[in-house]
C-alpha cells in the first residue's frame, strides 16, 4: 500500500504544481464559493431569527423570567421572591415590572367633533424602576427620540415605536397606532377605570416586539393607577452571571419555593414557540440552498476532473503501461481533489470567519424585526466541511475511476 | 526462452465483420536477444507488440513470458508484471509532461517500492548511461526529441527489466540520435536484457540479432543478422 500512496502523492503534487493552473484555480475558487455559500446563506437565515431571539433575551426576558401562574393575575408574595432572588448565588441584576393592559389616547383636546374617531391604541403599560431596568436590559440605549425615564419622575411616559403611526405607517383596522409627532406630546393613559395625562418623553425602538409594543412609566406612577398597594409585581427578569448555568439558578429558585407563586422560565422557554419554529425552518431552507450549491459545485468539479482525465487518457494508459498501479492513478486524482478541497475550504473559512462574519457582526443587516447577524456553530461548520470534502472527493475520484478502468491499449490509443 | 507464443491470434470486430490482426503466431525469443519486428503498415507488428507487452489481450493462443503464462493474469497482475519484467518505449516518447526527466525515471522505481533516495541515485546513474547528465531537472518540453527518447529508454531500463519493448523508437529522430539510441539497445545485451523493437527502417533492423517480418498477421520470414 505504501508505494501506491507514495506514487499517488508524487503524481498529484507534481500535477498541481506543474499542471493546468487555471483548472486548479477554478476548482479551488469553486470550492471556496461553495463553502462561503454554505456557511453564509444558512448563517444569515438562522442569524435573522437568532439575533431576534438574542435581542429578546437581552432587552426583555433576560436569562430567567418570572411571570404569574396562569391562574393568577400577578406574582403573589413578590417581596419574598425578590428576597430569595437577592440571596440566590449567581444573580447579577434583576428588575421587577408591573404590566397591565391599557389604552393611550392622543389628540383628545383638539378633537372638534365628538363623533370623530379617537386617536388611540391598546397596549401593555409597564411600570418599572428605570435604573434597575436599564442596568438589566440597557434599554435606554434603544431610545431613538427624546430620553428614557428618570427615577421617581412623574407625569412622563416612554412609548414603544410600534405604537406610533410614523414608525408603522400601515392603515389597518386591526393595527392601532397613535398619529402623533412623538416627544413632547400629551397623551391620556387609561388603566381600568383610572386615567392620567402624561407627556411623551421618549420613543424606544429595539426590534423586540415585547418592548416596541409597550409603553413605560415609573412603577410609582403606575401602582396607584392599577390600585396595587401590596407591591406584588407582574414580571421579574433576572440576569445570571455568565459563568453560571441558567438552569442552576432556575433550580435554586424552584428549591426556594418561588414556583408556588410564579412561573419560572429560562430565556429559551420564555420565547414564543414560533421563533424556534422559524429558526428550524430557516435552517432547513439554508440547508436546502447549501445542498444545491454542493450539488452544483460537485457536478462542476466532476466535469473539470472528467475533462482533465479524458484529455490525459493517453497519459493514464502510459502510466499503466509502465507498471503504475491503477489504484495509485485513481488515488492521485483523489488526493488532488482533497488538496483542492482543503485549500478551497481554508480560503472559504478565512473569507467567512475573518472577513464576512466580523463585518456583519460589526454592521448587522438592518431587517425590520432584527439586526441580521451570521449565526454559525463549530459543529455545523465541521459538518459542512465534512460534506464538502466528501462531495469534492467523489467529484474528483469517480471520473478518474471511470477513465482509469478503461483498457490500457484503448487508453493509449485514445479510443 | 524468455518469450514463447503458440498460435497467438487476435481478431477485432469492426461493425459486423471480423478482422484477423494476428493469425496464429508461433514465436520464440531468447534471453538477451535483440530482435526487430518489421513489416508493412497493417501487417500486425503493433498488435503483436501489444500482446507481448500485456497491454492488450489476445483472442486465443498461448503467451509465456519468463516462465509465466501471461494470459491468465488479471489486469492488476499484468500491471505488476510489467513493472517487474517489462520496460516500455513508445514512438512518441510518452513521458509525463508534468515530471522532469529525473522524476519520469523515478516514478516506476517508487512504484516498485524503492526508497526515494535510492530511486534518485538509480535514476541519475541511468540518465548518465544514456548520455543525459545535467539534463535531469528539465521537463520533457525542454528536451529535444532524441533527449526525450533517451529519457524514455532510461525509464524503461532503470528498474532492470528482463524485456524491453520499443515501438518505432527511432521514427521521430534524426540519424545521429537514432544511431545513438540503437547503440544503447545493443549495449543492453551485456546486461542480458532482451530487446524487441518495431521498426520499418532496414538500416536499424540490421543492427539487431534477428529480424522477424510479419505479413497479414503471420510471420512471413525470420532472418538472423
Amino acid at each position: 500500500m505504501l508505494p501506491v500512496l507514495r506514487v499517488a502523492f508524487f503524481i498529484a503534487l507534481k500535477d498541481i504544481v506543474r499542471g493546468n493552473r487555471w483548472a486548479s484555480v477554478l476548482t479551488v475558487v469553486l470550492i471556496t464559493l461553495t463553502f462561503v455559500n454554505l456557511v453564509i446563506v444558512s448563517g444569515i437565515l438562522v442569524g435573522l431569527i437568532e439575533s431576534s431571539s438574542l435581542a429578546n433575551r437581552v432587552r426583555y426576558s433576560s436569562d430567567i423570567l418570572l411571570t404569574p401562574p396562569t391562574t393568577k393575575s400577578y406574582i403573589e408574595q413578590s417581596a419574598a421572591i425578590i428576597s430569595l432572588i437577592e440571596r440566590t448565588k449567581g444573580v447579577v441584576h434583576y428588575s421587577t415590572r408591573y404590566a397591565e393592559p391599557a389604552i393611550i389616547t392622543a389628540g383628545y383636546k383638539t378633537k372638534l367633533n365628538p363623533k370623530d374617531a379617537p386617536d388611540y391604541a391598546r397596549a401593555i403599560v409597564a411600570g418599572i424602576d428605570p435604573v434597575r431596568e436599564n442596568d438589566l436590559t440597557g434599554i435606554a440605549d434603544k431610545v431613538i427620540e427624546g430620553r428614557f425615564l428618570k427615577p421617581n419622575e412623574f407625569g412622563t411616559i416612554v412609548l414603544g415605536s410600534n405604537l406610533l403611526y410614523k414608525y408603522i405607517p400601515i392603515d389597518s383596522p386591526g393595527l392601532q397606532t397613535l398619529d402623533i409627532k412623538g416627544v413632547g406630546e400629551k397623551i391620556r393613559l387609561e388603566v381600568g377605570d383610572n386615567s392620567k395625562e402624561l407627556v411623551v418623553v421618549g420613543i424606544i425602538k429595539s426590534k423586540v416586539g415585547e418592548i416596541d409594543q409597550r409603553m413605560f412609566v415609573n412603577a410609582n406612577e403606575l401602582r396607584p393607577l392599577i390600585r396595587r398597594n401590596d407591591l406584588n409585581v407582574d414580571e421579574i427578569a433576572i440576569q445570571v452571571a455568565s459563568d453560571l448555568d441558567v438552569l442552576q439558578v432556575k433550580e435554586a429558585l424552584i428549591a426556594g419555593g418561588a414556583e408556588k407563586f410564579a412561573r419560572i422560565q429560562t430565556w429559551e422557554e420564555a420565547q414564543p414557540k414560533f421563533i424556534q419554529d422559524i429558526k428550524n425552518t430557516f435552517a432547513l431552507i439554508g440547508a436546502i440552498i447549501g445542498s444545491m450549491g454542493i450539488v452544483a459545485s460537485s457536478i462542476t468539479i466532476f466535469i473539470i476532473v472528467f475533462v482533465s482525465a479524458i484529455v490525459r487518457r493517453k497519459q493514464i494508459g502510459i502510466l499503466k503501461a509502465i507498471g503504475i498501479n491503477s489504484n495509485a492513478i485513481e488515488l492521485a486524482y483523489a488526493i488532488q481533489s482533497l488538496l483542492y478541497g482543503a485549500l478551497g475550504i481554508s480560503l472559504g473559512m478565512i473569507i467567512s470567519f475573518l472577513v464576512i462574519k466580523p463585518y456583519i457582526d460589526a454592521n448587522p443587516i438592518n431587517f425590520p424585526f432584527s439586526d441580521g447577524i451570521i449565526a454559525t456553530t463549530w459543529s455545523s461548520t465541521l459538518a459542512r466541511i465534512i460534506v464538502l470534502f466528501v462531495a469534492t472527493l467523489c467529484a474528483g475520484y469517480i471520473p478518474a475511476k471511470l477513465i482509469v478502468r478503461k483498457n490500457t491499449i484503448d487508453a493509449i490509443l485514445g479510443k | 526462452m524468455l518469450i514463447q507464443t503458440k498460435q497467438l491470434t487476435k481478431t477485432y470486430k469492426d461493425g459486423k465483420t471480423f478482422i484477423t490482426a494476428l493469425g496464429g503466431i508461433n514465436l520464440s525469443i531468447k534471453k538477451g536477444e535483440f530482435v526487430a519486428i518489421t513489416g508493412r503498415s497493417g501487417s500486425g507488428k503493433s498488435t503483436l507488440f501489444h500482446q507481448i507487452g500485456l497491454i492488450d489481450k489476445p483472442t486465443s493462443g498461448t503467451l509465456i513470458i519468463n516462465g509465466t503464462n501471461a494470459l491468465i493474469l488479471t489486469e492488476k497482475e499484468k500491471t505488476s508484471f510489467r513493472l517487474k519484467h517489462i520496460g516500455y518505449i513508445f514512438q512518441d516518447y510518452a513521458l509525463i509532461p508534468t515530471l522532469t526527466a529525473l522524476e519520469n525515471i523515478i516514478l516506476p522505481l517508487l512504484m516498485a517500492g524503492i526508497s526515494r533516495a535510492k530511486a534518485n541515485t538509480i535514476a541519475m546513474q541511468t540518465l548518465a548511461s544514456v548520455g543525459l547528465e545535467g539534463r535531469e531537472k528539465h521537463l520533457p518540453s525542454e528536451l529535444s526529441g532524441g533527449e526525450q527518447q533517451s529519457v524514455s529508454i532510461a525509464r524503461a531500463i532503470s528498474h532492470n527489466p528482463t524485456l524491453i519493448l520499443a515501438d518505432e523508437p527511432t521514427a521521430n529522430l534524426d540519424n545521429e540520435s537514432s544511431l545513438r539510441i540503437m547503440n544503447i539497445f545493443k549495449s543492453l545485451k551485456s546486461r542480458d536484457i532482451t530487446v524487441i523493437i518495431i521498426t520499418h527502417e532496414n538500416e536499424y533492423a540490421k543492427m539487431t540479432d534477428r529480424i522477424i517480418t510479419l505479413f497479414d498477421g503471420r510471420i512471413e520470414k525470420e532472418e538472423d543478422n
